[in-house]
């Protein structure tokens, strides 16, 4: 390799970039109308195939011209599917509408592409700003984000290689294949830029270490293993744009001097599967990937690998040895992968979204990325929203906005007129914070000093019909399940934890039960050998020390204050208000577990009843008699006539 | 050769051995399980063999660092007892403590360790969770006891050293891991009958030969 100015490089990679912009000319300045769907893994749960199916029905009924242009995810899932419509001969702007059913993909064929009405009640709002609509950048949602990993995500093809390029694609290998190794890797430190796969060690020294390591051989793995319950970040950038991973990928393996890459993606993910496997075909063909890219003297393989499905296997140690065909443990460190890794060779291991901001911070600079986020965490953060939120979805955001604009701003707050009450962040290994947080800052050590971590970015808000005993129980039981088995804190230690909640959450914790759990918890996060055990028991010290009463109540009282745990909790009807002669509840009843007073009311027979809340649901909101306690002994006496039927048997 | 301070005490070790090893050649017992000086990547899955080393703000498993000339290093602090204590308190609660009717019984490193560590075998505080199978009869000729195992994989090491591959693995995760032998058929190719590697190895009695008349 001889860096410095490469006119072959540059020949080559104008080609390209000249391909590209003429389809890019040709797609936009048709005055075809264009309909961009989401089509990544939430479009399509959504229904986004049905959709897309509409829509070619439509057009070949009604002999509408018009491209359907299949995008990845925008983010925006409460909304799914998405489709933004452009008829550049409507005079309208971009127009961007959630939820288009089937049917009302009809109706758009019909009225907006035939007639130039775009259905004024159907619509979020503009891409762009214009005088007619008001634009999606009104919206917190959308204008308080900042996208630098997401940036072309739901804007272009994932399947069509030229998409990308002509958005500015692989123009930053080009160029960085024309500085030294050390000018990449200079540049990386300099940004700041820390690992996304929950630790947060910054990139640019994991590279460094790796490109001071002498061997004949290296290798650069992208971790896109991705466990953590509701996490769906890495998965939706594979799939809405793979080449920013790859092309992020081919950068890191030029700096290191490796020649092979390896994305470990879970074969759960069979369309993230697909779409990278045919984006690194697609590279290769363009010369992009290969032997002597763009002319160049640099060679890179990239394998698709596919995990069985085990949150280890996310552990870097423990990916190795799934890759190497073994049971997925892991390992102690030092020797850490950089130094012994894949086939004892020095790996070199970074998350999807760590490899995707490295072509956005060469392309623009590493000041550029440090004006971004904060002083100790630069650029963005990406965060997979649900729970108890009005919209829900994959956020991309500054480092340091506050956990209350991000719930409450831009995600909309909490649906229901219901109160907050916690929010989980880091997954199984991370904590759940009270409202005395909402103010803290988002950012790596913000939220390791609060307890929880950043972990990959699954974020789950809970109102106050949480049971954070519950909560904490969940994650447990994740863990415990997830746990390689490998070591005694991990393997036995989390497993008394879950019991210990398990009863707390049936009413039957005993004193020094909470103790317990603080003095296990403490040793197996000191004891454990990998960070699975290490952070297993973030969520139930979290929990004890910010929700402590909710506990207490739980093993003193037998009462679940937020009324979820089942065991706890009792239904009855008061009777002031249950209106004589409705028969809304017993109907409704899977058990036959309501029953009728003698003066034609109704009540709850507490042995037969399973506490599904199926009566609460059908009680008519005008009498809403229906109450629901906790502890059980608080539902008054209701006496039951003895069946008829049954006695005159 | 590296010298170091043990509690005190000045010690001298080979250069290149572990500071687990190093210790015991001394006489300085360190509790451990799941150690075997011949590994060349220590498995440190018990989590037993703590110790604090100046310099290091956490006690970390002596059977996964080196020795270093002028290492100071303690082995009987309150947080490395704390640790230890706990480890044996779990393993114990998973354990079917009949040492009268167990063959490892007096030479069982479990013994040992509750013994040096104080903890009585059937420590108070948590509950007790046992395997429902007892003994696990699939490999031709040898029995396992999930119940007495304390999954230190010594077996699984010792057997791939001997025969290039071995017999017994783990099998399923998180609480119900287990020792297992999958290539039963393999198994007999490997002449299990004649050899003894993985009994005499066990540091409990989770492995014994098959009684001709107990299996009929
Ligand atoms: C139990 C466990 C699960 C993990 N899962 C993932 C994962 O799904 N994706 C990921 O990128 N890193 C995961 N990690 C972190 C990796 O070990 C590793 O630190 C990371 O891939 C390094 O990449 P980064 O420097 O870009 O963050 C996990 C760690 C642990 C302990
Ligand atoms: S901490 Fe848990 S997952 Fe990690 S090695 Fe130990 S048993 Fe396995
Ligand atoms: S059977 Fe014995 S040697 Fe094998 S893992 Fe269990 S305790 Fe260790
Ligand atoms: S002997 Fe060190 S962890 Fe088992």
């Amino acid at each position: 390799m001889n860096p410095g100015k490469n006119e072959k490089i540059d020949q080559k990679f104008s080609a390209i970039l000249e391909a590209a912009e003429r389809r890019r000319k040709a797609f936009t300045e048709t005055p075809v109308p264009k309909i961009h769907i989401g089509m990544a893994t939430c479009g399509i749960a959504s229904g986004a195939l049905e959709t897309k199916k509409a829509f070619e029905e439509i057009l070949a009924e009604r002999n509408v011209e018009a491209i359907i242009h299949p995008v990845g995810c925008i983010g925006h899932c409460y909304a799914e599917p998405v489709v933004i419509i452009d008829h550049p001969d409507s005079g309208f702007p971009p127009i961007f509408y959630p939820e288009v059913t089937a049917g009302k993909a009809q109706m758009l064929v019909k009225l907006f592409l035939g007639e130039g009405d775009p259905r004024f009640e159907h619509i979020l709002g503009a891409t762009m700003e214009n005088d007619l609509i008001p634009s999606l950048m009104e919206f917190p949602r959308f204008n308080q984000e900042k996208r630098v990993v997401m940036e072309k995500c739901g804007h272009i093809n994932p399947e069509d290689i030229y998409d990308y390029i002509a958005e500015g694609g692989y123009s930053t290998l080009a160029k960085v294949l024309q500085l030294s190794p050390d000018e990449i890797i200079n540049e990386v430190e300099h940004s700041g830029l820390r690992g996304r796969g929950g630790a947060g060690f910054p990139t640019g020294r994991k590279w460094k270490l790796a490109r001071n390591t002498v061997a004949q051989e290296k290798i650069v793995i992208c971790n896109a293993d991705e466990g953590d319950p509701g996490a769906y970040m890495d998965r939706t950038i594979l799939e809405s744009n793979p080449h920013q991973v790859i092309e992020g990928m081919a950068i890191c393996a030029y700096a290191v001097g490796a020649h092979k890459a390896v994305v470990y993606v879970r074969s759960e993910y069979p369309l993230a599967v697909n779409i990278v496997t045919k984006a690194i075909g697609q590279a290769e063909e363009l010369g992009l990937l290969g032997k002597g890219i763009l002319g160049s003297g640099f060679d890179l393989e990239i394998d698709v690998f596919q995990g069985s499905g085990a949150f280890v296997c996310g552990e870097e140690t423990a990916l190795i040895r799934s890759i190497e065909g073994y049971r997925g443990m892991p390992r102690h460190r030092p020797p850490y992968p950089v130094q012994k890794g894949l086939w004892n060779t020095p790996t070199i291991i970074n998350n999807v979204k760590t490899l995707a901001s490295v072509p956005p911070i060469l392309d623009n600079g590493a000041a550029w990325y440090r004006d971004i986020g904060t002083e100790n965490s630069p650029g963005t953060a990406i965060f997979s929203i649900v729970g108890n939120v009005v919209h829900a979805g994959l956020v991309e955001i500054p480092m340091g906005v506050s956990l209350r604009s991000l719930i409450f701003d831009i995600c909309g707050g909490i649906p229901n007129k219901k109160k907050f009450k916690a929010v989980q962040i880091g997954g199984p290994s991370g904590g759940c914070l009270n409202e005395d947080f909402l103010d803290t800052p988002i950012d790596f050590d913000s939220l390791t000093e609060a307890g929880a971590m950043m972990g990959s970015g699954g974020m789950v808000v809970m109102d106050e019909d949480t049971c954070m005993v519950e909560v904490a129980r969940y994650f447990l039981d994740f863990t415990q399940k997830e746990s390689c088995g490998k070591c005694t804190f991990c393997r036995i230690g989390t497993y008394h934890l879950l019991k210990i909640l398990q009863r707390l959450t049936k009413g039957e914790g005993l004193d020094g039960d909470l103790e317990l759990l603080e003095t296990l918890s403490r040793d197996i996060k000191a004891g454990s050998l990998c960070g699975l055990g290490k952070t297993a028991p973030n969520p139930v010290l979290t929990s004890l020390k910010y929700f402590r009463e909710e506990y207490e109540a739980h093993v003193k009282e037998k009462r679940c204050p937020a009324l979820m745990c089942r065991a706890l909790t009792a239904f009855y009807f008061d009777l002031d208000l249950c209106a004589r002669g409705c028969d809304a509840c017993a109907t409704c009843c899977p058990v036959d577990a309501v029953f009728t007073t003698s003066n034609r009311k109704k009540g709850v027979d507490q042995e037969l009843c399973v506490k599904c809340g199926e009566c609460l649901v059908a009680c008519p909101p005008e009498y809403d008699a229906v109450r629901k306690v906790s502890p059980p002994n608080l539902v008054p006496f209701i006496e039951k006539i003895p069946d008829k039927k049954e006695e005159g048997r | 050769m590296p010298k170091l301070r043990v509690d005190g005490k000045e010690i001298e070790t080979k250069q290149g051995t572990t500071l687990l090893q190093g210790c015991l050649d001394n006489d300085i017992y360190i509790p451990n399980l799941c150690f075997l000086e011949s590994m060349e990547d220590p498995s440190a899955s018990c989590r037993m063999c703590f110790v604090e080393i100046e310099g290091e703000k956490q006690p970390i498993t002596s059977c996964t660092v080196n020795v270093k000339d002028d290492m100071v290093v303690k082995t009987d602090t309150p947080a490395v007892r704390q640790l230890q204590r706990t480890a044996l308190r779990l393993l114990l609660s998973v354990h079917h403590v009949d040492c009268k009717h167990c063959p490892a019984n007096k030479k069982c490193e479990l013994q040992r360790i509750a013994k040096f560590l104080k903890v009585g075998l059937k420590p108070k505080g948590l509950e007790r969770y046992l395997q429902e199978t007892e003994i696990d009869r699939n490999h031709p000729f040898i029995n396992h006891y999930p119940n007495r195992c304390v999954l230190c994989g010594k077996c699984v090491h010792i057997c791939r050293r001997q025969h290039g591959q071995s017999v017994w693995t783990f099998a399923q995760r998180g609480f119900d891991t287990v020792i297992s032998a999958y290539g039963e058929a393999g198994a007999s190719s490997l002449t299990c009958g004649k050899c003894d590697a993985c009994v005499k190895i066990c540091p409990v009695g989770a492995l014994t030969f098959k009684d001709v008349q107990e299996d009929g």
